[in-house]
């Protein structure tokens, strides 16, 4: 899709969200503006308030302060027109395994009002395009959960959405499987006028997005296309396993004034022309060095330099919270 | 675009058309469900009949004296028909605790309409469920004495599906407070036995202690019950002492409410109930 197809209009308009429950801000203050026609990816760790984002976004959560539009229409006042504007598929999943896939689907196309003069013709198109149609009389039990994630994706184009809320769409499939979802997505982008708003931990997909926000801890912490925030970054980086880390780190500091620490159980560092570096580093560091890594940046080193923990690591270390847990455990 | 976008749907704005297509893709779901499903007709079932044979039966000998020749069973039998559609409605209101846990709840509430037509075919599909049970029941008729009688078969089904309809809303009540599946079970017995025991199903209204005079005409089940046993009473040989023991119908002090305000409770009640499913439910999310 290129950039003349893009409305004027904002396909979804933030301003100074908050969210608080008891104890938790989980939406801290949040300020953004999607464009219609992209892909926005909301990229975060555990807990981070991207779920609850996009519960306020799609009306199901009201806002603690702040307000949001999205497709043109207010989240607070004006919600069924919202919801006549959007798909949903929710981190967990909202399928009913008693019903066959074709079933759940004629539920929501009623549901949604969707003409019925149309709407056998658009449940076999949006079958077809998950490959699912050959599947559409078999109840959802009987299905896998990459199938259930597809038809779920199905069933949240059918009523041909302005705007698509994916929340982590490819949480606990196989990478074929996900790799499989991005490309509907992207097919989607082909097909019909759409925004997608999606959710995600994993940095490989975020590369699929036009612009992806990071959030961290409620905030945005950066805004802009990939390439840009990896330009942004304009250093390499560098890992190395050594035979002493702690000393490496100190001679790092005293002898190339690069500041180190550890990630992954590697001596971490960024710097310009990392490949360049490589001898020098052998030359004078003075400890035995047994491997090294160089590596473009990543949007982990974006993560990491915004939020100052790999994105991993903050996940390792367990800003990890049970109600997160527990909702995922459905 | 000029890429070939097939079917392109457009929802519509809301409209009472759209309302009445969503309450009744929700009782047909109920419906689906019930029939993918054949045995909970015989479990749901098995309860009343044990009721109307083993204790009826068991009872029955002992009772006989003070029932003025009428067939024990003949009187327990509006009773059991009662019973037979109140689990399986509670149980289709209180199933919205599953709709929760297994994420399908979320999908209703979050369409382009309003949570009153959701609960409106919930309701719907309870009642039909339970109404349709109920004729396992309703054909034994001859085995009690109750004659074949089709006006008074269509008359009891009617009332049986009203009766459900006020006992899936207060499911449905109930389920918007319970957030945790192991606990919706036994609420539902727990709410619903009082009930059952205390409506004038399984004994005659008259002659008993005071408060239990006070509580049986409290319970809005009361008032399902009762036209039933009129219905069926009507077609029965009875001497007007006997009906006067078995069948007193239903006072407030010296006024002897009439079967269409019997009615017209249950009515109430339910609506009563519904609406405050409504509002529980819209504020829980
Ligand atoms: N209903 C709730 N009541 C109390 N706290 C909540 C509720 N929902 C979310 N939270 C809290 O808000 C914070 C953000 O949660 P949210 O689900 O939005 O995170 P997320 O970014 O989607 O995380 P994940 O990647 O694990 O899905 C968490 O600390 C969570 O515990
Ligand atoms: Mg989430």
């Amino acid at each position: 899709m290129d950039g003349s197809s893009m409305g004027a209009e904002a396909a979804v308009e933030v301003r100074g969200l908050v969210k608080r429950f008891k104890a938790v801000e989980a939406v801290n203050g949040i300020d953004l503006s999607v464009r219609t026609g992209e892909t926005f990816g909301f990229l975060g760790p555990n807990g981070a308030g991207k779920s609850t984002t996009i519960k306020i976004l799609c009306t199901l959560v009201d806002a603690t302060e702040g307000s949001a539009r999205v497709a043109g229409f207010d989240v607070a006042t004006e919600r069924d027109a919202v919801r006549r504007s959007i798909g949903l598929v929710f981190q967990e999943p909202t399928l009913d395994g008693y019903l066959s896939a074709d079933q759940n689907l004629r539920f929501h196309g009623e549901l949604y009002g969707v003409d019925r003069s149309t709407a056998v013709a658009r449940r076999k198109e949006v079958l077809d395009m998950v490959g699912l149609y050959e599947r559409k009389d078999d109840l959802v039990q009987t299905f896998s959960g990459g199938m259930r994630r597809r038809l779920e994706i199905a069933r949240g184009l059918l009523h041909s959405p302005k705007v698509l809320f994916l929340d982590e769409p490819t949480i606990g499939l196989d990478p074929q499987t996900r790799a499989s979802i991005w490309q509907y997505i992207s097919e989607l982008h082909r097909r019909e006028e759409i925004t997608v708003f999606v959710t995600t931990h994993y940095m490989e997909e975020a590369e699929n997005c036009d612009r992806i926000a990071i959030i961290d801890q409620g905030k945005i912490v950066a805004l802009d296309t990939p390439a840009a925030l990896k330009a942004g970054i304009g250093k390499d980086r560098v890992q190395i396993a050594t035979a002493d880390d702690a000393a490496a780190i100190v001679a790092l500091k005293d002898r190339f004034e690069l500041e180190a620490r550890m990630v992954e159980g590697l001596v971490t560092f960024s710097v310009a022309d990392g490949a360049a570096f490589v001898p020098h580093l052998f030359e004078k560091l003075g400890i035995a060095i047994r491997s090294v890594a160089v590596n473009r940046p990543s949007l982990d080193d974006v993560f990491l330099n915004f939020t100052g923990t790999s994105l991993r690591d903050a996940e390792a270390k367990g800003r990890f919270n049970p109600m997160a847990a527990a909702s995922r455990g459905r | 675009m000029t890429q070939a976008t097939i079917a392109r749907v457009v929802v519509p704005k809301p409209s009472l058309a759209h309302e009445v297509r969503a309450t009744l893709v929700v009782w047909e779901r109920e419906m689906i469900r019930f029939q993918r499903d054949p045995a909970r007709v015989v479990s749901s079932v098995v309860q009343p009949l044990l009721f109307l044979f083993v204790l009826g039966g068991g009872l029955g000998a002992l009772v006989q004296a003070g029932t003025g020749g009428v067939d024990f069973l003949s009187f327990l039998f509006p009773g059991v028909l009662a019973m037979s559609v109140l689990f399986t409605a509670a149980f289709a209101g209180i199933s919205m605790v599953w709709d929760r846990e297994f994420g399908f709840l979320r999908e209703m509430l979050v369409a382009p309409i309003s949570t009153t037509s959701i609960l409106l075919g919930k309701c719907l599909g309870g009642a039909s469920v339970a109404t349709i049970q109920s004729v396992v029941v309703l054909v034994l008729a001859g085995l009690v004495g109750v004659p074949y009688d089709i006006p008074m078969m269509l008359e009891l089904l009617a009332l049986l599906f009203l009766m459900s309809f006020m006992i899936t809303a207060l499911g449905l009540v109930l389920a918007s407070r319970v957030k945790q599946v192991q606990s919706a079970m036994p609420l539902v017995q727990m709410i619903i036995t009082p009930l059952m025991f205390l409506s004038g199903a399984l004994f005659p209204l008259s002659r008993l202690p005071g408060w239990l005079t006070v509580v049986t005409h409290l319970n809005p089940m009361t008032y399902a019950v009762e036209p039933v046993r009129a219905v069926v009473f009507a077609r029965l040989t009875i001497s007007p002492e006997a009906r006067a023991i078995l069948d007193p119908g239903i006072w407030w002090g010296s006024y002897q409410v009439p079967v269409w305000m019997q009615v017209g409770v249950v009515i109430v009640s339910a609506a009563i109930l519904l609406f405050a499913a409504v509002k529980l439910f819209a504020r829980t999310e």
